[in-house]
């Protein structure tokens, strides 16, 4: 129980610590792969820290549940953030919820997301409530189907158990069946996420913003919470990606030196992780917002496909 | 006791009935009467069926009248207990919220004939759950046929609500044909009209037989339930009845054809085919996508919620058809937690779709008008009904940690179980239906974004919306009873599984809920060898937690910080409800994805004086293609009514011939008897 809390606080460090760097190392990395200079990895965390000094502007328009969102969405990230193995094959939380309560939970913090969208009565949050909603509609069942390849290889939907499954075989993550579901949830990252070629987090244009446009009229500490919950359902995804997959450096437990050498490893896959988001980004435009369902469409296919696989080969 | 309990709760509501009528000169108490009773009536029932789903052996009532073959008698065994639990529930709530609902109803509505239906039909009810025999079951479903009927046409100076009224009926009436035809045909086997006497019987059948009665019940039922193809009467008929009966309708009328459905799966069939289970499965998955997509194009706010019934009626049905799949294949604890799953979600379903409606029809009731583009920024003014709202709608989008997500958790669960069990091509079916369930839920989610949003949240957009008042106590509170249950059937899951253990052993003869449950009743898992867990009570609390030691202090300090001011217009003068996000832009992006099934259809017309740039007036129709009724429905209206036509040549209206009819057919008969 004491040795719960103490994994449970320790992730949930790392889980609000780590994220606005992976934020700011990815903006960076794109930054100089388009030889630009960009504000350094840190500014993530100055905007933060400057966002929760300042005052706010609340809409006339909008009613309690404008200012509830930002702690649904914020909470909601960090408990799913608890639910999955980073640096411990076991999960601090686990016991509350696998793979298919993280994806849940990420819903209800979308859904609140949505409805502040909608509660300032501004034609953009309504527009951003309604792409947002509407893309992950479609990212789902692409997600199920990954997931259920990966479940069935595990034989359960618990992340400890997946995780456990994959450290027992290094080289399975090079099994057609894990290939497919790999490339099928790195899609729905994509669109989970916002990023290139789905949706442009560093856009205000009213046409192609999705994100933005659901949270334009937050401004102060809730956008902060607003901004850096983003930053940590990117970290989670990014992670249950790597650990799901590849859990190579996963340590047993939280405990002792081993945790150090799970960090890095864990620091180091992120890394990588990251380059291959930018390297995607830099070589991609945004896509029409009616293509998307198209590039939904083929991680559906990869998902079906890693299912077939999963007793042809 | 539990026999003194259920007959008091039948003749309090049958009483109920007749008061109501005797009254109807004087509204205000026929409106007392009837709902002091329809309330009294649902908490007996509660109680004994309650008491019911844990007593060793079954209860059986009998009337002292009747003859053996047609006798008058009930039997309350654990699966009947638990649909009475279901019905005790949700009327309870709803016989609350119609005091003040039926108030304003009061001199323009004859309101004593209201009150006789809805006892009626709440007795009726809890007779199709608990009825012994095919001849008590089929008179027991007639009549809450018929006073759902009354009910639906209660309004019938509409001619919406006429229509609609008329094609329940018809589609009702030929389901009933259908049920009747399958009854029939087991009674010719067990000679005996007694429910005990098919127990297992219909596995005995030849395999063409046990396939043509598994079909015909399956139609029957389905048409009651809202099962996509038979489910067309359902967005008709449940948003043009008064409110409270809407709730009553989508919550537990349509769980009488689940109610059937599970009679006749788990407990007259043994271990029945697999095509079965995989067509029920299919079934399933088909409702619960076409119905959620439907209902994403709705912004009338009660046919919105209807169809969601018909998706959730697909849920349920994919945990039904996952468990006969399971049994086909020699598992029966997998069926258990299929069961279960659809189980469960029944009880969910009726909770959270009776608070949407009961919400829905404050909503409608204050604004007086059922169109979502014309409400808006109702929170304002009625906080304690959005409030219900929005649990009711969380829960039904599956969210953690409400009753939808333990459902939804549930059948995923017995869906991945499923995969490994067989090594047939068969079993991909489980996780291609585990993600189209994915899909429908997230739809859900996206359309409850839009039916909470477009009425509660911004601007008004009418007067009536921006005039609307607060429902009265006693609705708020048959609403706040409903938000309650949704919560509590979401935190108590652990505690509420084993309320199916009498269920499941009675019908597959295992108990599943002390697999159900690990960490001391914290969290719940699927029972399968490496399921994994949830625990929604943990979240709850770490949620709790979190708002009281972080949120609540942090949001009194910032709110210091904080100033009002318009949000961003534009650059117009002024942010109006103009502005805002209409119900038919928020799914117009779904529209376009989906255009081949919806085969949208719209028409622009503007009218200008000067140049075709300063339009004066524009017009704008937008509507979809009810695939459907234009393609299965309207050719089969069209045989019958040339069939009819060519039959009236023998309706001469000629006494004698008539006579001559009845002559006929009785010989007929009797040589057929002689013969047998």
């Amino acid at each position: 129980m004491m040795e719960r809390i103490i994994e449970s606080l320790a992730q949930l460090f790392l889980l609000l610590a780590l994220a606005p760097l992976v934020t700011g190392v990815i903006r960076t990395l794109k930054a100089r792969l388009q030889t630009r200079c960009g504000p350094g990895v840190f500014q993530p965390y100055r905007d933060l820290f400057k966002l929760f000094r300042k005052g706010m502007v609340i809409p006339e328009t909008a009613s309690w549940i404008f200012a509830a969102t930002p702690w649904i969405v914020f909470f909601s990230t960090i408990l799913a953030g608890l639910m999955i193995p980073m640096v411990a094959a076991d999960a601090p939380l686990g016991l509350f919820g696998g793979v298919l309560a993280v994806i849940y939970l990420l819903g209800l913090g979308r859904f609140f997301l949505a409805l502040s969208g909608l509660d300032t009565g501004s034609s953009f949050g309504g527009l951003g409530s309604s792409r947002e909603m509407t893309i992950s509609a479609l990212a789902e069942p692409a997600m199920m189907l990954a997931i259920f390849t990966v479940a069935i290889g595990a034989g359960s939907t618990g992340l400890t158990e997946i995780a456990g499954a994959a450290i027992g075989q290094t080289w399975r993550f090079l099994a057609p069946a894990q290939m497919f579901a790999f490339a099928a949830l790195a899609l729905v990252l994509i669109a989970e996420t916002g990023r290139i070629p789905v949706d442009n987090p560093a856009t205000h244009l009213e046409l192609t913003m999705i994100h933005e446009a659901m949270i334009l009229e937050y401004s102060g500490p809730y956008l902060a919470l607003v901004e850096w919950a983003a930053s940590i359902k990117q970290l989670v995804l990014m992670t249950l990606l790597i650990n799901c997959f590849w859990p190579v450096g996963l340590q047993p437990t939280w405990f002792g030196f081993g945790a150090l050498i799970g960090i890095g490893w864990l620091l180091a896959k992120l890394l990588f992780l990251s380059c291959a988001i930018v390297l995607l980004e830099t070589v991609n435009a945004k896509m029409r917002l009616f293509r998307v369902p198209e590039l939904l469409a083929v991680a559906f296919t990869l998902g079906s496909l890693a299912l077939v696989s999963t007793f042809l080969f | 006791m539990i026999s003194g309990l259920f007959l008091s709760g039948i003749i309090v509501w049958l009483a109920g009935a007749m008061a109501s009528l005797a009254l109807w000169r004087k509204p205000v108490a026929a409106r007392r009467a009837a709902c002091a009773a329809a309330l009294a009536g649902s908490l007996l029932d509660l109680s004994a069926s309650a008491f019911a789903i844990f007593s060793s052996s079954p209860t059986v009532i009998g009337l002292p009248f009747g003859n053996p073959v047609f006798s008058w008698a009930v039997r309350i065994d654990p699966l009947s207990a638990y649909f009475n639990v279901t019905l005790g529930v949700l009327a309870t709530a709803v016989s609350l919220y119609s005091f003040g609902y039926l108030r304003e109803m009061e001199g323009r509505r004859n309101l004593g004939a209201f009150g006789f239906f809805f006892n009626l039909l709440l007795m009726s009810l809890a007779l199709v759950f608990t009825a012994s025999n095919v001849f008590f079951f089929l008179v027991a479903w007639e009549v809450m046929a018929l006073s759902a009927f009354c009910l639906v046409i209660f309004e019938h100076e509409k001619e919406e609500a006429r229509n609609a009224g008329v094609l329940f009926l018809v589609m009702s009436h030929a389901g009933t044909g259908l049920l009747l035809i399958a009854f029939l045909l087991l009674t010719s086997v067990s000679g005996s009209l007694d429910f005990l006497s098919f127990h297992l019987l219909a596995s005995s059948l030849s395999p063409l037989e046990q396939g043509a009665v598994f079909l015909l019940f399956l139609c029957g039922f389905g048409v009651k339930a809202g099962l996509v193809p038979v489910h067309i009467w359902l967005p008709e008929a449940h948003p043009v009845a008064p409110s409270n009966v809407s709730a009553l309708m989508s919550g537990i009328v349509i769980k009488t054809g689940i109610y059937g459905m599970a009679r006749v799966f788990f407990d007259f069939y043994g271990a029945p085919p697999i095509w079965m289970g995989t067509v029920v499965l299919a079934l399933g998955v088909v409702s619960a996508l076409l119905g959620v997509l439907y209902a994403l194009m709705e912004h009338d706010l009660k046919r919105l919620l209807a169809w969601h019934s018909i998706e959730n009626i697909g849920i349920i049905l994919m945990g039904f058809g996952a468990a006969l799949m399971f049994r086909a294949l020699g598992q029966p604890n997998l069926a258990a937690l299929a069961l279960i799953a659809g189980l469960y979600h029944t009880f969910n379903h009726a909770t959270f779709k009776g608070l949407l409606f009961l919400g829905a029809g404050s909503v409608v009731h204050s604004t007086h008008t059922r169109n979502m583009e014309k409400m808006g920024g109702l929170i304002r003014r009625m906080p304690v009904t959005a409030i219900c709202f929005l649990v009711g709608a969380v829960a039904i989008s599956g969210l953690p940690p409400l009753n939808g997500f333990v459902s939804e958790w549930l059948t995923y669960q017995a869906l991945l179980a499923g995969f490994g069990t067989t090594q047939s091509l068969t079993r991909l079916m489980f996780p291609i239906a585990g993600s189209l369930l994915a899909l429908t839920a997230a739809l859900a989610a996206a359309c409850f974004v839009k039916a909470f949003a477009i009425p509660f949240l911004a601007l008004p957009r009418s007067e009536q919306a921006a005039d609307a008042r607060e429902a009265s106590p006693s609705m708020r509170a048959g609403m706040a009873m409903l938000a309650v249950g949704c919560v509590a059937l979401g935190l108590g899951a652990t505690w509420l599984v084993r309320v199916f253990d009498p269920i499941t052993q009675q019908t597959l003869g295992v108990s599943a809920s002390s697999a159900m449950v690990t960490a001391r009743g914290l969290a719940l898992t699927p029972g399968t060898a490496h399921g994994g867990t949830i625990s929604t009570v943990g979240m709850a609390l770490l949620f709790l937690f979190a708002g009281a030691a972080f949120a609540l202090p942090l949001a009194i300090r910032w709110r210091r910080r904080s100033v009002k001011a318009p949000a961003w217009d534009c650059g117009l003068p002024g942010l109006t409800a103009d502005n805002e996000y209409t119900a038919t832009a928020f799914s117009k992006p779904l529209r376009l994805i989906f255009s081949a099934l919806y085969r949208p259809r719209r028409e622009i017309e503007a009218e200008y004086e000067v140049s075709p740039y300063y339009p004066s007036a524009i017009r704008f129709e937008s509507e979809i293609e009810p695939t459907f009724e234009k393609h299965l429905y309207e050719p089969l209206r069209q045989r019958i009514m040339a069939a009819a036509k060519r039959m009236r040549a023998i309706q001469a209206g000629s006494i004698n011939a008539y006579l001559a009819y009845i002559f006929i057919t009785l010989i007929l008969l009797l040589l057929f008897g002689v013969r047998g």
